[in-house]
């Protein structure tokens, strides 16, 4: 299911709306994450709190979050452009991939609370067509 | 059995005081018929679906938006007996309307995310986790009946 042209065009100007508030974005995903689907926290164990809105939980959502972006500036050529992100989540962080999905949703739901006019069932589908191309990218290297 | 904290219960009688059925039910399941178009396998007799705008105007699906998401606020008056509730729906979803399971799954998704587009913020990580958690005890006595 890859992207047409339209639907990257919608990826990046949505994007880029969204600028001002992803450092939110990304935390909240995060939080969400963690709250309604609790087995991720498995992940996570080295830190102190784990726990939905937390310090750690919030600071590594940015990090997600700036991830996402810059693979938005590689929609081009994610497998490629992704390369070593993937190496590091299959040799080293080991994530089971089915996450990316659950992570994805999460990043959806907060897409929409917070910007509820822009995120459109157009907006919708590109997005989560690109998150989904984004999670095959990253699984690329794992066997 | 599903087991509900208290807590858990406010959260989802609290989602489902903020949802107007006949605003959400619609805009679910337009928006489930265009994030994924093989939905619309099911509605061959709804007339239009060609265009998001055709999905959006037709006014079969938004009767059947509603329909659905009534269907999936019955739960809340029997949270203690889900499966129970919707043997009979289950049974006909599966042998009459034919309906793979997954799809409520779809339809929730998109549910969820109309839901928050409405409450923003106020729907907090511990209201999404106990509000999912219900839509999934819903999916799953949907799908039981399934052999």
């Amino acid at each position: 299911m890859s992207l047409s042209s339209k639907q990257k065009a919608t990826v990046k100007d949505f994007f880029s709306k969204m600028s001002t508030r992803s450092d939110d974005i990304g935390a909240e995903t995060l939080s969400r994450l963690v709250a309604v689907y609790p087995q991720t926290k498995s992940y996570f164990s080295h830190w102190k709190d784990a726990s939905p809105g937390s310090a750690p939980v919030r600071k590594h959502g940015i990090t997600i979050m700036g991830g996402v972006y810059d693979a938005v500036g590689k929609i081009d050529d994610l497998k490629g452009g992704l390369l070593s992100l993937s190496e590091l989540h299959a040799f080293m962080l080991r994530v089971d991939p089915v996450n990316f999905k659950l992570l994805a949703h999460c990043m959806l739901v907060c897409m929409s609370m917070i910007f509820p006019e822009e995120f459109t069932p157009q907006v919708h589908v590109a997005v989560d067509k690109f998150l989904a191309q984004l999670a095959l990218a990253l699984a690329e290297k794992y066997r | 059995m599903v087991e509900w904290t208290a807590a858990e219960r406010r959260h989802v009688e609290a989602v489902w005081s903020k949802i107007d059925i006949d605003v959400c039910g619609p805009l679910a399941l337009q928006r489930c018929l265009i994030v994924y178009p093989w939905t619309q396998r099911y509605f061959g007799s709804f007339g239009d679906l060609s265009t998001d705008a055709a999905i959006v105007g037709n006014p079969k699906v938004a009767a059947h938006g509603v329909v659905a998401l009534t269907g999936l606020r019955t739960a809340l008056d029997h949270m203690d007996e889900i499966k129970s509730t919707y043997a009979a729906l289950s049974v006909l979803h599966s042998e009459k309307l034919h309906v793979d399971p997954d799809n409520f799954r779809l339809l929730c998704e998109c549910l969820t995310i109309v839901v928050a587009g409405k409450m923003g913020k106020k729907l907090s990580p511990e209201m999404q986790a106990a509000w999912q958690k219900y839509l999934c005890a819903v999916v799953s006595a949907l799908g039981r009946q399934y052999h």
